[in-house]
């Protein structure tokens, strides 16, 4: 019996120590952001930020807030972010509950357009897309908002319709016979109804937005519009001294994404892994 | 015959909001894109197809092109380690966290931070670790060698092993997400089997040949071709931590943004579609070879 416990013990150590090991490796990079964030450049560069911030410093954040412009950057994450996930949830659920509800010809044909396009992978999709809002003169806030609501399009449609495919019917049919027209059964019934699903779909997209790169950097060369990730590539490139800067710059772009996932981890997870589950 | 009319246009105008944005940014440009392959279109201007069309030029230059080629080993090796390394790592922590009770929770939130931030955020995070600038101020020379492992030291950013260190850079960032699709298929593996093998007699390696490995072959497959693709389509990571190394460290995708940025539109676009179509050819072997593999274990139940 001894032995048995011993064995259990002793792989429970080697476990937990593996396991620990690589969450450390995960958690320490950013208590140093956040630590050094907080730092003087004297005190940095004795202690490499290695110990504790010997005080909550916030030279470093009303420098890159104010002073370098985060504050806007910051802003227009917040707005790219809000309206392009605004336009999916809207276009993707009406265009899911006529694929789940309705009728018209040609509907699977359009279904399935939708599916494939999730399944081809179009790994430089944004060269095109870039040559294509420059010949419409779209190189602006709004040919960003609405490429980026592309991107995010088909698998919205795709969860939000098997969501709807597995509710009943027999609210929509009460409400049918009450008067509501398709729009008003859409908007009352099947919106309030798709909730749990909208929620997936809500933090994949914004996830994608806040994070993307590529697009931004290709579109906004004007400093005012960029959002935080093309910013803080070009803020990297201008202190190429001044880690505690960067460092705070890196605390503004990270931590509002790291709070909202400690509260919301469910959803982040179905969020962030929808795209593989459904393949 | 008037009201089921308009009532089917009523239906299909959900639709079309969607289709308009999808046409627009999706079935155009993916067309497109081939027509500009064809040309040595600068984005200059309006694209006048007879004047900068030059047939077969880009896809011939691009044959020749040692540098893009270079590209191609880099992408290559980055995804080949993280195929092997993240993968294995993703699995072993999966199996890891559902054998211990206490902190799961804890190992599942931390290890699914990294996936949730942003390719730049990540590279610039690490340069910043990794960097010797100004000389003396390295963070991660100074670690290992209060360590002990002063055997480490290096120039981390451009030196000899730049490409092993971005692909393990690489591996960091996305394990994580690999963790969390195994997890998922660890917990759909109903305990009764391990019970009926443990009675059986088996061991613990013999229950994880034997059952885990093939009931999560579905999953194993998935994840590897998420994998290739996915690694072949990023570079803003490789961008943030080292801007490709001179070369060392430049991904195929990387070059299509560097040469879509000084205006060679017509090469990107022929870029991207040889890349586009190598991986397409990647996917499906991987789906065919998956399809083979589900039915020789008898788990392919559609």
């Amino acid at each position: 019996m001894a032995f048995y416990q011993t064995k259990k013990i002793v792989t429970l150590i080697v476990l937990h120590t593996f396991l620990l090991s690589i969450a450390l490796s995960c958690i320490f990079p950013f208590f140093w952001m956040v630590n050094t964030s907080f730092k003087s450049n004297a005190e940095f560069n004795s202690d490499y930020g290695l110990k504790p911030a010997s005080s909550l410093l916030l030279d470093n954040y009303n420098q890159v807030i104010i002073k370098s412009g985060f504050w806007r950057y910051f802003l227009n994450s917040v707005i790219y972010t809000f309206t392009t996930v605004i336009l999916i949830v809207l276009i993707s659920s009406l265009a899911a509950y006529s694929f789940s509800r309705l009728h018209f010809p040609g509907k699977n044909v359009i279904f399935y357009m939708f599916l494939a396009a999730m399944m081809i992978p179009l790994p430089a999709g944004f060269v095109p897309v870039y040559v294509l809002l420059q010949q419409l003169g779209l190189l602006n806030r709004t040919g960003y908002v609405l490429a980026m609501s592309n991107m995010g399009l088909s698998i919205s449609i795709y969860l939000l319709k098997t969501f709807f495919d597995q509710l009943p019917r027999d609210l929509e049919d009460s409400a049918k016979i009450d008067g509501c027209n398709k729009l008003e059964t859409w908007w009352h019934i099947g919106m309030p109804l798709v909730t749990p699903a909208l929620g997936v779909v809500i933090i994949f997209n914004a996830l994608n937005v806040w994070n993307e790169f590529v697009l931004a950097s290709l579109i906004f060369a004007e400093k005012k519009y960029m959002p935080l990730q093309a910013a803080l590539l070009q803020f990297s490139g201008e202190q190429v001294t001044e880690h505690t800067l960067v460092m705070a710059a890196l605390t503004v772009t990270a931590l509002p994404i790291i709070i909202l996932y400690i509260f919301m981890q469910k959803q982040f997870v179905k969020g962030i892994t929808a795209g593989a589950i459904i393949k | 015959m008037n009201a089921t009319l308009k009532d089917k246009a009523t239906s299909f105008s959900f639709v079309l909001p969607a289709l308009i944005i999808f046409a627009l940014f999706y079935i155009y440009p993916f067309f497109y894109s081939f027509i500009l392959s064809l040309t040595n279109y600068n984005i200059i201007g309006d694209l006048n197809f007879k004047e900068s069309f030059v047939g077969l030029t880009n896809f011939k230059d691009i044959a020749s092109d040692s540098d893009w080629w270079k590209s191609m080993y880099n992408g290559a090796f980055i995804t080949f380690w993280a195929l092997s390394f993240q993968n294995v790592l993703a699995l072993m922590l999966a199996l890891a966290v559902t054998r211990v009770v206490k902190m799961s929770k804890f190992y599942r939130v931390v290890f699914f931070t990294l996936p949730i931030l942003s390719e730049i955020v990540i590279g610039l995070l690490l340069r910043r670790l990794m960097l010797s600038e100004p000389v003396g101020r390295d963070v991660l020379n100074h670690m290992v060698n209060n360590l002990g492992l002063g055997f480490l030291a290096q120039d981390w950013i451009s030196g000899e092993k730049v490409r092993l260190i971005t692909a393990l850079v690489h591996c960091w960032k996305g394990f994580g997400w690999a963790f969390v699709i195994f997890l998922a298929g660890l917990q759909g593996i109903p305990n009764q089997l391990y019970e009926a093998a443990r009675i059986d007699g088996a061991n613990a390696w013999q229950s994880f040949r034997k059952i885990t490995l093939p009931l999560l072959m579905p999953v194993i497959t998935l994840i590897m071709v998420l994998t290739i693709l996915g690694t072949m389509s990023s570079f803003a990571m490789i961008l943030a931590l080292n801007q490709g190394a001179g070369g060392e460290t430049t991904v195929p995708i990387m070059m299509i943004y560097n040469h879509l940025g000084s205006d060679l539109a017509g090469l990107a676009c022929a870029e991207g579609l040889v890349l586009g179509i190598i991986l397409i050819t990647i996917s499906f072997t991987m789906f065919f070879i998956s399809k083979k593999v589900r039915k020789k274990y008898g788990v392919l139940p559609d």
